[in-house]
């Protein structure tokens, strides 16, 4: 069985930061694995670990940095992995819900995975639509916001039940047919740190560059109806009544307030 | 003259919220452009959800008679069809989590540029959507320049449409693909049953990612004690596996309205506001004076938690632990 874990290396904002020409400052950016796709690579290494022959490929599009992302997911498990980039890629500006499906999609048929496995939405960009739109794309049954899923089932019945997490509180079971891409929310396993062995690892695992062409593809797949035109801070709506002094007086005051609002004695 | 069709969402024999709030931006681009403001209702008691959908600036109601609760394969089907049917320019979607499970599919399986997760919509010879990037921290604009577009919106960002409309009510009929229906919803379950219910709390001492390591939670608890407060969290200390997922406050853990809601290293992220805005009194304590948490506190901390919580606890006699 085969596992395709698609992730992405996103850009964690400090929490002072500047935006310029549209853009927040490099300086204040860092990148780093995905969350979402940090559950989704430790959901297929235990699908690895449970069963026999189970390969797991990671794949990302990212620029040549991507790559210490990419092998963060080989040091915690994933056998190989594929990095997507072309120049025509880092010229497109925004790559949309579309682009980054057909580009996934070609790496689907060049792999032929029985599950995909990718977190529900990146941090940065928050489209939260890759997963669902790669497998409508490519003909695989899918599920979105998985918060549990039932390994030997995929492993033995080729059945994927899953819980799929709503709103208040309410999970949803649904059992979708392999094929499929399953989308990952947070807190469906625990994410294990990479150990130093598995860091060494991964120091001589695969990661394969593919250009678009190498996919059979052409520039324009990176072309976005879709043109970021704006960023800007939102405007605080603040208007909190701020306990001000140091620790010990904020506290006093913050005391003052509970006693005030008869939640507390004392 | 562009038409909006806009999908309504149930779950479990109840209309959603945002089906209501769909009307509302759907009605706005509708007038933007001229056109006519189409609502869709797939599965469950169709006729008993149109009679609710009817609001004032709703033209016309589309029942789709096919099973009873949410099925991605059938939502999308029934929304391409219909889509395709009317010929219409927008096709609004929830952001919500079965939003999540179909639109994106729709949106491909049409071709439409899809934008998710719209806070606003503005029209003006194309589409402009304002939405979120960075986990809130920042807002941008997104313009398309090009029809027909695809867009889920995110819950509790227009108001619900009221009134009593007109609308004239129709069974559509989908030549459903039974063979593309491949999923199976087999049931649904309550999670985050346990020994404390805190939706039932007057006082929620809450935490966040702010408290870094689980080591810290003897700290909160000793708040927690000295306050007689009932604990609480938001998502990531669940997924941690630091509480267990009944002390969850959010859109996909409990709705909360106590007296009194002390977030304690709570950045304020739009699904965990989702569950605590109906707080009487919201105390927001964090280093980040920008966290969007303050922008609904009605008293705010800008201070290290590791300091103000252990000066709480002495406030009221307790001993703050070491951590």
């Amino acid at each position: 069985m085969k596992v395709l874990v698609t992730v992405k290396e996103v850009a964690e904002v400090e929490e002072d930061f500047e935006i310029s020409n549209g853009e927040i400052e490099e300086t204040y950016l860092e990148y780093d694995l995905n969350e979402w796709d940090d559950y989704a690579v430790e959901e297929g290494v235990q699908l690895q670990e449970a069963g026999d022959d189970v390969e797991v490929v990671a794949v990302t599009i990212g620029p040549e940095r991507a790559e210490e992302t990419i092998r963060m997911a080989l040091a915690k498990g994933a056998d190989r992995a594929i990095r997507v980039w072309d120049d025509a890629l880092g010229d497109a500006g925004l790559l949309d819900v579309e682009a980054k499906a057909d580009i996934l999609a070609a790496v689907v048929e060049e792999e032929d995975p029985d599950i995909v496995l990718s977190g529900v939405q990146a941090a940065d960009d928050a489209f939260g639509g890759t997963g669902v739109a790669l497998a409508e794309e490519v003909g695989f049954e899918w599920a979105a916001v998985v918060n549990a899923l039932d390994t030997d089932g995929v492993l033995d019945d080729g059945i994927a039940s899953v819980r799929r997490e709503l709103e208040g509180g309410v999970e949803e079971l649904t059992d979708v047919e392999l094929p499929a891409v399953l989308t990952i929310q947070t807190g469906i396993n625990e994410p294990r740190y990479a150990s130093l062995r598995g860091i060494r690892q991964a120091q001589s695992k695969e990661i394969a560059p593919k250009t678009l062409d190498d996919l059979g593809l052409d520039a324009s797949v990176a072309d976005s109806a879709l043109e970021l035109t704006d960023m800007y801070e939102p405007e605080s709506e603040s208007d909190a009544q701020y306990l001000e002094g140091d620790a010990g007086e904020q506290a006093a005051q913050l005391a003052d307030v509970l006693r005030e609002k008869g939640v507390v004695d004392g | 003259m562009s038409d909006v069709l806009a999908v309504a969402e149930h779950r479990r024999g109840e209309l959603r919220d945002v089906s209501f709030e769909l009307v509302t931006a759907g009605r706005a681009l509708a007038d933007a452009t001229d056109g006519d403001l189409h609502v869709a209702v797939v599965g469950g008691n169709t006729e008993e959800f149109a009679d609710a959908l009817n609001r004032e600036g709703v033209d016309q109601l589309h029942t789709v008679d096919y099973g009873e609760e949410f099925n991605h394969d059938v939502y999308v089907q029934a929304t391409e069809a219909l889509f395709g049917d009317l010929d219409a320019e927008f096709l609004l979607l929830p952001n919500s989590v079965n939003g999540l499970d179909y639109a994106p599919a729709v949106a491909n399986k049409l071709g439409l540029p899809y934008v998710s997760d719209a806070v606003d919509l503005a029209y003006d010879d194309g589409l402009t959507a304002t939405r979120e990037m960075y986990g809130s921290k920042v807002e941008t604009t997104i313009e398309v320049a090009e029809g027909p577009y695809a867009v889920s919106v995110r819950s509790g960002e227009w108001p619900a449409a009221e009134g009593v409309g007109d609308a004239e009510v129709s069974a559509f009929d989908v030549d459903f693909d039974e063979d593309a229906i491949r999923s199976d919803v087999t049931g649904f379950e309550e999670v985050g049953a346990g020994d404390v219910d805190i939706s039932e709390a007057e006082f929620l001492v809450s935490i966040g990612r702010g408290i870094e390591e689980e080591e810290n939670l003897p700290l909160i608890e000793a708040l927690v004690e000295a306050t007689d407060a009932t604990l609480s969290s938001s998502r990531p200390i669940v997924d941690n596996g630091w509480l267990s997922k009944n002390r969850q406050v959010g859109q996909s853990g409990k709705q909360v309205t106590p007296d009194v809601y002390l977030a304690i290293g709570i950045s304020g992220a739009v699904q965990h506001v989702a569950g605590m805005k109906g707080a009487e009194t919201i105390i927001a304590v964090n280093t980040d004076p920008d966290a969007p948490i303050f922008d609904i506190a009605d008293y705010g901390v800008v201070g290290d938690l590791f300091d103000v919580v252990p000066a709480l606890i002495e406030e009221f006699g307790g001993d703050a632990p070491d951590v």
